[in-house]
């Protein structure tokens, strides 16, 4: 009971604040002095038209590195703890029939439907997510929603072909080696340009075109394709049965 | 209608966004199944990227991408703020991730107690 009274007491405290908050609020009519700066130079200055990337890749990319190393650590983190090990003898029959249990839920197969649009549909839902990557210094997206929506393809392959097998070892090579090169493009910021992750390391380009904006777009593809399978990798451990390791 | 329309947009999205903190605050606390606390978990952080969007917004503003739409010149009076939308892409991930190692951690724990009710573990409660 004095538990369900406090529980009231925070929540009415809180909706207070934000009561507050919600009616001393006045909608901006200009940009913050950091925005009309990022939004005054940065295309001259980078090349690229999307504000958004240009902020996070560049202006920000230490926050940007810093989250993909989050991403990696939380991938990590849920392949340790959902990860199978062998257990002593004594757990064994338990763990078998709890496997039992488990597969008869899970082995029915996906129907017709999924199947086929899954067969048509994957394809572009993976050309989808490069095409997200590719444009991010152009159009809404980038590396982030491009991997995203590269996850969502695996995801459909899981519903579909549940038997399907996805190479750890590829996930692995993949995701370490465009970690690596992320971090070797700000090193070369370094030496080459004014900073760590400095886009300037390559030609600015013609504004607007596919290849432009320095190296927003490289910087892209590898965040892409470490979200994308970092994803894929999360979401093949959360299947029921395990294909052992790598 | 009429009321919603004269409020500014950045208004309705903030009150939606600190409305969305508070349900999620009160799942978190109020449930004891761990699924729905961490569902109650994921509303609160949509509703703080809600609230971040909602400040970063300028009247009449639109997208921060400076093509033929918003000409270079007239950029600064027609875009809205870049910064929060690039946070708020930052808390997104972030979030994601939290909730896939909370998840995993309930699976964890259903796997050695075959129960998602946070008052069977008690064990590390003061």
């Amino acid at each position: 009971m004095i538990k369900r009274i406090f529980i009231f007491l925070i929540l009415a405290l809180m909706a207070m604040i934000f009561f507050n908050l919600a009616t001393n609020y006045s909608e901006n009519t200009e940009l913050s002095r950091l925005g009309h700066y990022y939004v005054e130079t940065g295309p001259e200055e980078l090349g690229a038209p999307n504000l958004v990337t240009a902020v996070v890749v560049t202006y920000r990319g230490l926050d940007t590195l810093g989250e993909v190393t989050v991403l990696f650590i939380s991938a990590a983190g849920v392949g340790l703890l959902l990860r199978r090990t062998r257990r002593k003898d004594d757990d064994e029959d338990l763990e078998q029939g709890d496997r039992a249990e488990e597969t008869a839920g899970t082995h029915k197969p996906a129907s017709e439907i999924v199947e086929t649009a899954t067969e048509l549909l994957l394809p572009m839902v993976i050309l989808f997510g490069i095409y997200v990557f590719l444009n991010g210094h152009l159009s809404p997206g980038g590396g982030f929603q491009g991997g995203a929506i590269i996850a969502s393809g695996t995801m459909f392959l899981l519903l579909a072909l549940p038997e399907s097998h996805i190479s750890r070892l590829m996930i692995a090579i993949i995701e370490s080696l465009s970690g690596f090169s992320y971090v070797i493009v700000g090193v070369l910021g370094v030496i080459m340009a004014g900073g760590f992750l400095d886009n300037r390391i390559m030609d600015l380009g013609t504004y607007g075109s596919l290849f432009s904006a320095g190296a927003i777009p490289l910087i892209y593809v590898f965040v892409g394709l470490k979200v994308g399978f970092e994803l894929s990798a999360v979401l093949d451990r959360f299947r029921k049965e395990d294909t052992g390791p790598l | 209608m009429s009321i919603l329309a004269d409020l500014p947009i950045s208004l309705i999205v903030l009150c939606s966004g600190l409305g969305l903190v508070l349900i999620g605050l009160w799942g978190m606390l109020t449930q004891r199944n761990m699924i729905r606390m961490i569902v109650g978990f994921s509303l609160t952080d949509t509703g703080v990227h809600m609230v971040m969007v909602s400040i970063g917004y300028v009247t009449g503003g639109t997208a921060p991408i400076i093509n033929d739409a918003v000409p270079m010149a007239d950029a600064v009076n027609r875009v809205v703020d870049p910064v929060p939308s690039a946070l708020v892409l930052t808390a997104i991930v972030i979030g994601l991730g939290v909730t896939a190692v909370m998840l995993s951690y309930a699976v964890r724990i259903y796997k050695a107690r075959k129960t998602l009710m946070i008052d069977e573990c008690t064990e590390s409660k003061w």
